[in-house]
């Protein structure tokens, strides 16, 4: 199981580096999202998934009965999952940011714009020059 | 959004969603949930009251900015530590209270007021996230 | 000796404020400190004429075997009483020269460092601390050459003297630590007392060579030689100092000190010949071409550098006699020559010698210190520097041609001489560009003192004779080495050398106001050699420093994310494909269940459909698509808490994404990228995709190590009462982990308010009218 798993994973992971080599910001985003599942997957498969036994601990027994699921890297992931979600919402944040400020998504005109002389009074931050 | 149905079910909704919230956050320790999956989860409610009612509507939901329930989480996460130094144990160590009251076993510990920090954090960074958004 | 050095830099620290408070008495007051130091170091003298050498440790890295172990021999000796001594006439000379200049309080903590960094040098016995201390020269020079820093050729000659001995001070760090690791210690003592040793090894070609690199450069030897005129840019005390008796010596030192271990071979003599005879011929011609009395005594610097160099590499014990004694004589004359320049200079407001004329009467006492001071250098007698001069000639009888090299250029120097201490000063009538009046005292003591030393010295070099220079000969050879000095040698063959010498100098004298003009027109706009060559390497350096800084980080986020990629990508395939990781993995697809294949199928479609979309809704859709497959993953595979995690997440990245999105213009999807640049990106993407897929099955065709699993299960109830185990690792056993997760949340959260806050802010102002309407130029109203 663990091969087709890896195969999945190549894929989410092609796919979402092919998005982060964009020249559109958005496609870079989305690539990021792409990234972190894909990332999340690979770390999960390396844990040896198996099936239909959750990680706890039944009641009664101070132990889990028999095999169960690796707890380890679920609880990697777990807090992989949040700050993927964190990062994404950031991402996108400055994404509309930059928009409204410089009016593109394209990565070179962002260069380009950004490389600009602004007037002194307004230098790029909004912070206002004395 | 401006949707009478969406209206009337999510205000029915917040109450057992938010409550559900807690209950998976509280369970977390011995059964599938805790402070990130409850934290997720109550966001999510009062995310989805935001787009039924207005952001307004669920500023005032909440009484307090989101601001504050990160400060909150972030003091009770690393504040759960402390109970370990004053048993003499490394710092986080879990402690725990347990007794039974009323025909219930309660476990009072450590690691449960910091899964509350966890849940504060949680919901008061998505919801700073999605009112800043909503306010523009 | 440590505490001494320490001292230095402590008033180095201090020197603003006192200068500050002092004003125009500063340097009289400063000069305490050097002179001070002078009068120290010249008490070891009686121990060292008795043969003794004082050393002195401090455990510093003591795990690497580092140490700060000073030294204090012969060699040492006349290093630290020249940098002191002269260091003591320069203080007051620059309280004087810089006289109301508003930076003269960022001087004397430069002068300062660089005096202390310059003792650290030849006092150190450790070659670790000997580079650092030689490094801090170079960093102190480079500020003090550049202190004029609104010119730019000021900066530039700055940076060139920097580049340059940095360069050398490279590969000298290269043949330090080879020494290092031939002789098993830093201890510089140590290393060179074993000859054998060192000689034999397989690293010996390779040790003379850099170290050689760094002793070169910083002595401004040929090929290396022409940032030192250049550096006259620096002001007049600044070159009097370290262009004259410090830091381009400082090479001349390590030259010595490493002599008794490293010397005596045919490597070394050729080498160290070769650089010196090369400086002396190349400075002798190119002097003919200056006059600027400051580059013309840098060119005499630089013919005075060669001689050494040469002297040390020749190694007999005559050679090395001459080497001390010239090494001392031209401290003694070069920095008040260099001062007296410098006080014409800012008394009649130029440097060019053809310009000047009868300023003797104005400025008598500087003239007699130029005399003085000039007769030394001509290597005239009664002065020190013809003592020197005679036993150069004498340590150079084996190798004749040179000897005849350094006849040629000692006449040059006779004539550099006349150019900046007789000819300015002699005459009837005064010609200056501009009004001039008596120099003030702290222009003329320092010179004038030092150059009565080096008369004195002169007639009596006996007094040198027991506690310095037999001393710095013994250091330099090895062992003992007895020998008197005098001033008069007799009737002998380097007296009729000086004689030949005097002529030769004289009929260029003569020569000289119509060879000069000629001289320049014919080469005076030729720029070839090691010029050329720096400027070539300098363009060079920064043309493919700028490519390559904008090919691997170019601010095109695009550009810059496909550079890493693609090289993460070949390094890490190179690598597996090399170590066989990917030997042999079986690429069976296993269904147990259909619906797997089918989710699996679901997953794929999505991430195809992700990448292909041109509308955001089926971009969005996609990755949900995407996300939830993955959450189903996590229910099939025992994953209750990820699942339910991934689900949320997934609800919530589509609620912030469309609350962007609708702010954003439609068509913003619209992939401006055209074939070449898709396929470049679909190539690297496929290839970084089978990486991973190949990592990953490699990774997984390994045994899994469940010792931490397996600890977390047994543990989870029995030590912290939880029975899901996921949840118990996040709260309990990794929680200072998961603190630090939620704080990267809340920072997150902070970046975004911040972010969404501010342009609110600015928002709401412009719409009021009190901020500055073009607040937000640039942005299309939102």
């Amino acid at each position: 199981m663990e091969v087709v798993l890896a195969l999945v994973v190549g894929v989410i992971i092609a796919g979402a580096l092919y998005l982060v080599m964009q020249r559109n910001l958005l496609r870079f985003v989305f690539g990021l999202i792409l990234l972190s599942g894909g990332v999340n997957l690979l770390l999960f498969t390396a844990g040896r998934p198996i099936r239909g036994a959750p990680p706890l601990v039944p009641y009664g027994l101070s132990e889990p009965a028999g095999a169960v699921a690796n707890a380890l890297p679920q609880a990697l992931i777990l807090t992989a999952i949040v700050i993927g979600f964190g990062l994404t919402a950031f991402a996108l944040v400055l994404l509309l940011r930059a928009y409204e400020r410089l009016g593109t998504l394209s990565t070179d005109e962002l260069t380009a714009r950004v490389a600009e002389p602004r007037p002194i009074a307004d230098r790029g931050d909004g912070e206002v020059a004395p | 959004m401006n949707s009478v149905i969406l209206r009337s079910a999510t205000n029915l909704l917040i109450a057992v969603l938010l409550l559900f919230s807690v209950f998976l956050m509280l369970r977390g320790h011995d059964l599938p949930g805790g402070g990130f999956i409850g934290g997720l989860l109550a966001a999510s409610a009062v995310a989805l009251y935001a787009i039924a009612n207005g952001h307004r509507a669920a500023v005032r939901l909440l009484r307090v900015p989101p601001q504050a329930l990160i400060a909150w989480g972030l003091a009770l996460g690393v504040g759960a530590g402390f109970f370990a130094l004053l048993q003499g144990d490394p710092y986080l160590t879990g402690q725990w209270l347990i007794f039974a009251f009323a025909g219930v076993e309660w476990k009072l510990s450590s690691p449960l007021v910091f899964d509350v920090g966890v849940y504060l954090v949680v919901v008061g960074v998505v919801l700073t996230m999605v009112f800043a958004l909503e306010e523009r | 000796m440590l505490t001494s050095v320490l001292l230095a830099f402590a008033v180095a620290l201090a020197a603003p404020s006192l200068a500050a408070r002092l004003g125009a008495r500063a340097g009289w007051v400063l000069a305490i400190l050097p002179a001070g130091l002078t009068a120290y170091y010249a008490s070891f003298l009686p121990r060292l004429a008795a043969g003794e050498v004082v050393d002195q440790r401090v455990a510093w890295v003591p795990q690497l075997g580092v140490e700060l172990a000073f030294r204090m021999d012969g060699l040492a000796a006349v290093f630290a009483l020249m940098i002191a001594g002269i260091g003591t006439a320069v203080t007051i000379y620059a309280g004087g020269y810089l006289a109301g200049d508003r930076q003269l309080p960022r001087f004397y903590p430069l002068l300062f460092s660089f005096m202390a960094a310059m003792l650290g040098v030849v006092l150190t016995d450790d070659l670790i601390t000997l580079f650092v201390f030689w490094e801090l020269t170079s960093l102190t020079s480079y500020f003090l050459i550049g202190y004029k820093h609104e010119y730019e050729d000021s900066r530039a000659s700055a940076l060139q003297a920097l580049l340059v001995t940095g360069t050398g001070a490279l590969a000298m760090l290269g043949g330090f630590l080879l020494l290092g690791q031939i002789a098993g210690t830093y201890r510089i003592s140590t290393i060179v007392a074993d000859p054998a040793l060192l000689q034999a090894s397989p690293w010996y070609v390779a040790a003379v060579l850099l170290v050689a690199a760094g002793a070169l450069t910083k002595s401004a030897q040929w090929p290396f030689h022409f940032w030192l005129p250049n550096a006259m840019a620096a002001p007049t005390p600044v070159s009097a100092y370290l262009h004259s008796a410090t830091m381009v010596k400082a090479g001349v030192y390590l030259l010595a000190r490493m002599a008794p271990g490293l010397g005596g071979t045919p490597l070394w003599f050729g080498l160290l010949a070769l650089a010196g005879g090369a400086t002396i011929l190349a400075a002798a011609a190119l002097a003919l071409l200056q006059r600027d009395s400051k580059r013309l005594l840098a060119y005499s610097t630089l013919i005075a550098l060669g001689t050494l160099v040469l002297l040390i590499g020749v190694g007999t014990p005559e050679a090395i006699k001459a080497m001390v004694v010239f090494l001392f004589a031209h401290s003694l004359y070069k920095a008040p020559l260099f001062m007296v320049a410098g006080a014409v200079d800012h008394e009649a407001g130029t440097r060019d010698v053809t310009r000047l004329r009868g300023l003797g009467r104005a400025m008598p006492v500087t003239w007699a210190a130029a005399l003085l001071a000039g007769i030394s250098a001509a290597g005239l007698p009664p002065m020190l520097g013809f003592v020197g001069k005679e036993l150069a000639y004498e340590g150079l009888f084996e190798t004749p041609w040179l000897l005849a090299a350094l006849i040629a250029a000692s006449a040059v120097m006779l004539l550099i001489v006349v150019l900046v201490a007789w000819r300015p000063f002699a005459g009837r009538t005064l010609q200056v560009p501009r009004a001039v009046h008596g120099a003030p005292p702290s222009l003329w003591v320092g010179p004038l003192a030092i150059a009565l030393l080096g008369t004195l010295f002169g007639f009596a070099p006996a007094l040198l004779q027991d506690g310095l220079m037999r001393p710095a000969a013994a250091a330099v050879l090895g062992s003992p080495y007895a020998f008197d000095l005098y001033l008069w040698h007799g009737l002998t063959l380097a007296l009729g050398l000086s004689v030949l010498t005097v002529v030769i100098g004289f009929g260029l004298v003569l020569a000289w106001p119509r060879l000069h003009p000629a001289l320049v027109a014919r080469f005076g706009e030729v720029r070839v050699g090691p010029v050329a060559a720096y400027a070539g390497l300098l363009k060079g350096l920064v043309a493919v420093a700028t490519a390559q800084t904008r090919f691997l980080q170019s601010d095109d986020l695009r550009h810059h994310l496909t550079v890493i990629v693609a090289f993460a990508v070949a390094l890490t395939g190179t690598v597996g494909i090399a170590s066989g990781a990917f030997a042999g993995l079986a690429l069976a697809p296993v269904f147990e269940y259909a619906y797997e294949a089918v989710l699996l199928a679901v997953i794929v479609v999505g991430v195809a459909s992700a990448v292909r979309a041109h509308s955001r809704m089926v971009a969005i859709t996609s990755l949900g698509v995407v996300g939830l497959g993955i959450a189903l993953l996590f229910v099939l595979f025992a994953a209750p808490d990820l699942a339910i995690t991934q689900f949320l997440v997934e609800t919530l990245v589509v609620i912030i994404a469309a609350l962007v999105l609708v702010r954003l213009p439609s068509g913003t999807l619209r992939a401006p990228d055209n074939g070449g640049v898709r396929r470049l990106a679909g190539t690297i993407a496929v290839l970084g995709g089978a990486l991973f897929a190949g990592l990953l099955m490699a990774v997984t065709s390994y045994p899994l190590d469940r010792t931490l699993t397996a600890f977390y299960e047994a543990a989870s109830y029995p030590e912290a009462n939880g029975r899901n185990i996921v949840n118990v690792v996040l709260v309990d056993f990794r929680g200072i982990d998961t603190l630090g997760e939620i704080t990267v949340l809340a920072v997150a959260a902070t970046g975004v308010f911040a972010l969404l806050r501010r342009a609110r802010a600015k928002r709401a102002d412009a719409t009021t009218g009190s901020g500055n309407a073009a607040a937000d130029q640039g942005g299309p109203p939102s």
